[in-house]
């Protein structure tokens, strides 16, 4: 999925000229230009997809935050006299064959794969704009080496890698599940950010700074990120949900998640032996989960039609 | 051309033998073989859990950069990929699951592909009518669900379709019905209609990626101005949207198609363990279960080799459709 907005962005160009400054005097201060940040936010508000997206997750977060505190039921307690019962006044998700309630389960299953998800994605795009930009600005030798270790890395699907390194995280605690999901997700965003960086690096104000001895840790910091900025953010926004698809998928599995600690996706494992007879223990985490992942991706794509205004405009 | 594939298969073909042995090195350094013969009681002694462990070849206290070398030799030399912990071959094992996990994955991906690319084209051509909305949101939403809830949700919409036509219409577990026997054509139909399911699953997550891919390629070649010089000289809409629209928007489709295809590969490996086959995806988890280091790195060797071929055949479309790649 991710290389479909990457590629999507890479079309138009991410850096667009600022308008051009009105020539004011010293007396009176010349009227600021629109900065291109606030010019991506005011078409960001304009997108209807963005505030169902926006709305979603927030009330999503909120619900995950204060949902537990507002329910009567925990996670793990029993309610012997309600065992294996459908969505109830009293359960409102129903609860599973020992008598745990579902919705307490569900919220603290939804809080920790947003943790996860929340972190390894932002993560995974440091990672990608640090290799990228590195990769780009300094060429040669060490491109090479990097553009060849990405290259190693796409070879194989990452869901495999996680699950032959699974073995190592098992005995520790989901911080390390988070960083492996981040430590897979970053090849084909850092491949965007290297050939943004080598156009970039031509550039006069590059040159110039190069020139003037800035040390290239700062050229990168100020002049290459800031530039590739917005392919970040939306990378980012899209990394949550690849590092949230990533952790369920393993942990329904077996190799993610494991007890005492509760995610959507071992409830959805615990879910599936009984989908069909007991379709509520199923459904209900898959719905939370696949409105949560929806709402993050409306957001994404809203935010890639702001930054890119112009690429897939139908002229025919 | 051919020097330029041949090129580009070298290449593949380096990257894909470095990572199966780095996926080699990393197994035995993550997997303990040794810890199910401690286990045991009686308690075998260190003797005979060396020697199990030196015959198959995964005895940790050799250096593992030696066993990486004997078991590449052995790869070699005799076209074996070791012995697993159940004492059978891992060769003839993956011979006998490849075949299914292989089913699944063409099938499912050559039709995702075609419904994939016809969409985009389709959505490209009719933007922001209705039904380009109704792709568009349907591909997200496909984006925003797991591999395995798609798979189980069709299972239990699968259940309902039995139920409300009193028949077993969809039967979904496993690769085929236990105990049946018939003429051959029976059989390949049980096959067929086991099949289905995962098969829908595939073609849907394929789709949805290929579907928006192509879709944004597709309109940047519609305001391109070959398009309008088509028309201008005469050619119809369709015939210019076809003859000089959708075959350059194919072009970078042939790229994407060897990038995605990982992702197919594990999202088939998921829908096998969900539907109960007996493929690759079940050996992998159960090589992992097990700390069979020799069939992990067959597995990855399998993956490595379907991937070696897809992006192979990426280069061969790719070139097919580009003429200045030939040259």
């Amino acid at each position: 999925m991710s290389l479909v907005e990457e590629t999507n962005a890479e079309l138009g160009s991410p850096v667009v000229p600022l308008p051009p400054q009105p020539l004011g005097t010293e007396v009176t201060p010349p009227k600021k230009a629109r900065s291109r940040g606030r010019l991506i936010w005011w078409r960001l508000t304009q997108t209807s997809r963005f505030w169902v997206g926006a709305v979603t997750i927030a009330v999503i977060l909120a619900w995950a935050l204060l949902g537990p505190l507002l329910y009567p039921y925990n996670a793990t307690g029993r309610d012997p006299l309600n065992m294996g019962l459908g969505p109830t006044q009293l359960h409102w998700f129903g609860t599973n064959g020992i008598g745990q309630d579902l919705y307490a389960q569900t919220l603290v299953g939804l809080q920790k794969s947003l943790v996860i998800g929340l972190i390894a994605g932002p993560l995974g795009t440091l990672i990608a704009a640090v290799v990228g930009s590195v990769a780009g600005y300094m060429g040669g030798v060490v491109d090479r080496v990097l553009v060849w270790c990405i290259n190693l890395l796409l070879v194989l699907p990452s869901f495999i890698l996680l699950v032959i390194l699974s073995p190592l995280f098992k005995g520790l605690s989901w911080v390390f599940l988070t960083v492996f999901i981040a430590g897979f997700s970053w090849m084909i965003m850092a491949q965007v950010v290297r050939s943004q960086t080598k156009s970039l690096r031509d550039r006069d104000f590059v040159k110039a700074a190069r020139y003037m001895g800035v040390p290239m840790r700062k050229i990168l910091g100020r002049h290459i990120i800031p530039n590739v900025a917005s392919l970040l953010i939306i990378d980012a926004t899209l990394g949550v949900v690849a590092a949230i698809l990533a952790e369920t998928s393993l942990s329904y599995f077996g190799f993610g998640i494991r007890a005492p600690d509760v995610s959507l996706g071992t409830l959805l494992a615990e879910g599936t032996s009984a989908a069909v007879t007991r379709p509520w223990l199923f459904v209900f985490p898959a719905g939370v989960l696949i409105v949560t992942l929806f709402a993050v991706s409306l957001i994404g794509d809203a935010l890639r039609d702001a930054v890119d205004p112009t690429s897939g405009v139908n002229r025919d | 051309m051919a020097f330029y594939i041949f090129r580009r298969f070298v290449n593949y073909f380096f990257l894909s033998l470095i990572a199966t042995c780095l996926a080699y090195v990393v197994s035995s350094l993550a997997l303990d073989p040794a810890a199910k013969y401690y286990g045991r009681n009686p308690q075998p002694t260190q003797q005979t859990i060396d020697n199990i462990l030196d015959g198959l070849g995964v005895n940790p206290n050799v250096p593992v950069l030696q066993r990486l070398w004997d078991w590449l030799v052995n790869l070699v030399v005799h076209g074996s990929l070791g012995t697993g912990v159940n004492g059978v071959s891992i060769g003839d094992q993956i011979i006998s699951r490849a075949g299914v996990s292989l089913r699944l994955l063409l099938i499912g991906s050559l039709i995702g592909a075609l419904v994939g690319v016809t969409l985009g084209v389709w959505g490209a051509v009719r933007q922001y009518k209705l039904s380009d909305q109704v792709v568009t949101y349907g591909s997200y939403l496909i984006f925003a669900t797991p591999t395995f809830v798609i798979g189980v949700l069709l299972m239990i919409a699968a259940t309902a379709l039995n139920g409300a036509a009193g028949a077993q219409l969809i039967n979904f577990t496993g690769e085929y019905s236990a105990g049946l026997s018939g003429s051959w054509w029976d059989l390949t139909l049980d096959r067929g209609v086991h099949l289905l399911l995962p098969t829908i699953a595939l073609v849907l997550i394929g789709a949805a990626g290929y579907s928006r891919y192509q879709r944004s390629v597709m309109l940047d070649v519609l305001s391109a101005d070959f398009i309008r010089t088509a028309r201008a000289k005469g050619r119809s809409r369709n015939s210019a949207l076809v003859r000089h629209g959708v075959r350059v928007a194919l072009i970078p489709m042939s790229t994407f198609f060897a990038y995605s295809f990982g992702t197919l590969v594990s999202g088939s490996i998921m829908l096998e363990i969900v539907f109960s086959f007996h493929g690759m995806g079940e050996f992998a988890l159960n090589a992992i279960s097990q700390s069979d280091i020799n069939a992990v790195a067959g597995t990855t060797l399998f993956v490595a080799i379907l991937i070696l071929f897809s992006s192979t055949l990426s280069e061969v479309l790719y070139a097919a459709l580009d003429p200045r790649v030939r040259n």
